[in-house]
């Protein structure tokens, strides 16, 4: 009781909240995913993920060294960080894709920027997306759940996209699971276990994941069939990326909105490119690019949603 | 001399036009795929720089305040047509991939600014040494990045593959790879600068 009455300057409460610790809570929270990926997929895709965090570790390491900064490499962020990029591989990469991948995500897509808090773009989507621009060939080749060796399957949005008619895919199976896909992405139910633990905490808001993925689940249900009106919404929810990159990437605080009404133009950026980039875009699926477009358009959003001062007009 | 051999070197290291002015980003960002590529725009900017300086630090004295921009322009594009027209008989491959960049050495902002901010205001062999250094600089800084592109974006240099089982990285190759070696340059540069004072 003692320690709390200081007399100083205002605020006067703090909450016991530091980095580290939120960072860790998310480490946590993202475990759930990296479990059932390592039950679909086997064990590459537990090496797959060591080895994203190790590199990202290291090159946080030397780079702080390097640039003579505070060494923060324990708090976590850089764990996240590769455990995020790790759960965007297929589990089938060869080892030096996660590696290479993790030390351009901290040295090109945060380091260089500052470090954390500094950065524009979520670092794990920007390694994401130099590994898919310079080796789409390791990208887009995914193991066949439960098979545990290297039988490639396509995704379902990839066999949509070919204009596949899908081979018998039910809605559970999408939800635990049981698809072609990258190791953290496919099992829903535990990636919604990890993003309930989050929002218990208070550590992400409902903003942006509720509504970016209610607005991508509305557009392919207005335009994602022939018909206007006949999309396949749940399909588009439960496939790809999109729960994984709405509840674990597109509430990375860094690069994203400060204010409520902010995170919902975020959300609902986000959820219109999405859909966009699945239904008329080049790629099958198109959440990391809609992420990182979003990022970009942070601080202008910052810009024309502050807040009114209280007692200002 | 002393001088002449101060406004050779600078355009070299001190005024890079491309990592310290950094002027004339378009052809680097475009052309800097592979080094031959580099060479051959390196040669021709080269070559437009050394002709325009000389040209308009000659006539300088002639041209008319208001209209010298137009007169710079003029000057800057009869030596591009001259270049174009060599490379089309003398080296048609190089002129293909390099395409529509050639022509467009007209709006490069290193011909213009050194036209613009050191031929018209100085001597004959001033302007000369200028030219040649900045041209020489630009040449090295291309060849620095296409080096640097072609390397990792397709494991060879000039045609040579270099390591056996090296995996390219595509995205070098790609506009956006462009983008990020040339940051990254400028960056090192920067601190290279800094490291000094």
């Amino acid at each position: 009781m003692k320690n709390r009455l200081i007399v100083s300057g205002s605020p006067h409460i703090h909450k016991q909240e530091s980095v580290p610790r939120i960072m860790w809570t998310v480490v946590l929270s993202t475990i759930p995913a990296g479990i059932a990926g390592v039950i679909i997929f086997g064990l590459n895709a537990l090496w797959v993920t060591l080895v994203a965090v190790i590199a990202a570790l290291l090159t946080e390491t030397i780079f702080e060294i390097w640039t003579k900064n505070k060494i923060t490499v324990l708090d976590g962020s850089a764990v996240i960080t590769g455990i995020l990029l790790a759960y965007n591989l297929p589990s089938n990469v060869p080892l030096w894709l996660p590696a290479v991948g993790a030390v351009f995500s901290i040295a090109i897509g945060k380091q260089v920027f500052g470090g954390l808090g500094q950065n524009i773009f979520n670092p794990a989507l920007v390694g994401r997306v130099f590994l898919m621009a310079s080796w789409p060939k390791y990208m887009t080749s995914f193991v066949r759940p439960f098979s545990y060796d290297a039988v490639t399957s396509a995704t379902p949005l990839a066999a949509l996209k070919e204009g596949k008619i899908l081979e018998h895919i039910s809605y559970l199976d999408l939800f635990l699971g049981k698809r072609g896909g990258c190791i953290g992405e496919v099992c829903i139910l535990a990636l919604l276990i990890g993003a309930a633990f989050l929002l218990y905490k208070g550590y992400i808001s409902w903003h942006i994941p509720v509504t970016y993925v209610f607005t991508t689940a509305v557009f392919t249900y207005v335009f994602g069939a022939k018909q206007l009106f006949q999309g396949d919404w749940l399909f588009h929810i439960l496939s790809g990326g999109l729960i994984l990159g709405a509840f674990f990437m597109a509430t990375d605080y860094v690069a994203t909105p400060l204010t409520a009404k902010g995170q919902i133009i975020f959300g609902v950026g986000c959820g219109l490119l999405t859909a966009v980039i699945r239904l008329w875009g080049g790629y099958p699926e198109g959440a990391s690019y809609a992420i990182l477009m979003m990022n970009a358009a942070t601080p202008f959003i910052d810009r024309y949603t502050k807040n009114r001062i209280y007692g200002t007009k | 001399m002393k001088n002449l051999i101060k406004e050779f070197t600078k355009g070299i290291i001190k005024e890079n036009p491309t990592f310290v002015l950094v002027l004339g980003l378009c052809p680097t960002l475009a052309v800097s795929v592979s080094v031959a590529n580099g060479i051959g725009m390196g040669i021709a900017a080269t070559f437009v720089l050394l002709g325009s300086s000389l040209i308009v630090s000659l006539v300088r004295d002639f041209i008319p305040d208001k209209i010298r921009i137009p007169c710079y322009i003029v000057i800057i594009a009869t030596f591009v047509t001259i270049a174009e027209l060599c490379m089309k008989a003398y080296s048609p491959a190089l002129d293909r991939s390099l395409g529509i960049y050639v022509p467009l050495i007209v709006v490069n902002c290193i011909v213009l600014g050194r036209a613009e901010a050191f031929a018209c205001k100085n001597n004959l062999a001033s302007a000369f040494w200028d030219g040649l250094g900045m041209g020489v600089g630009f040449t090295l800084a291309l060849i620095l990045i296409s080096a640097i592109r072609e390397f990792l974006g397709s494991g060879q240099i000039l045609g040579h593959t270099l390591l056996k089982g090296f995996e390219p990285v595509f995205v070098f190759g790609m506009p956006s790879g462009a983008l990020l070696v040339i940051g990254l340059l400028l960056g090192f540069f920067n601190l290279l600068k800094n490291r000094k004072i």
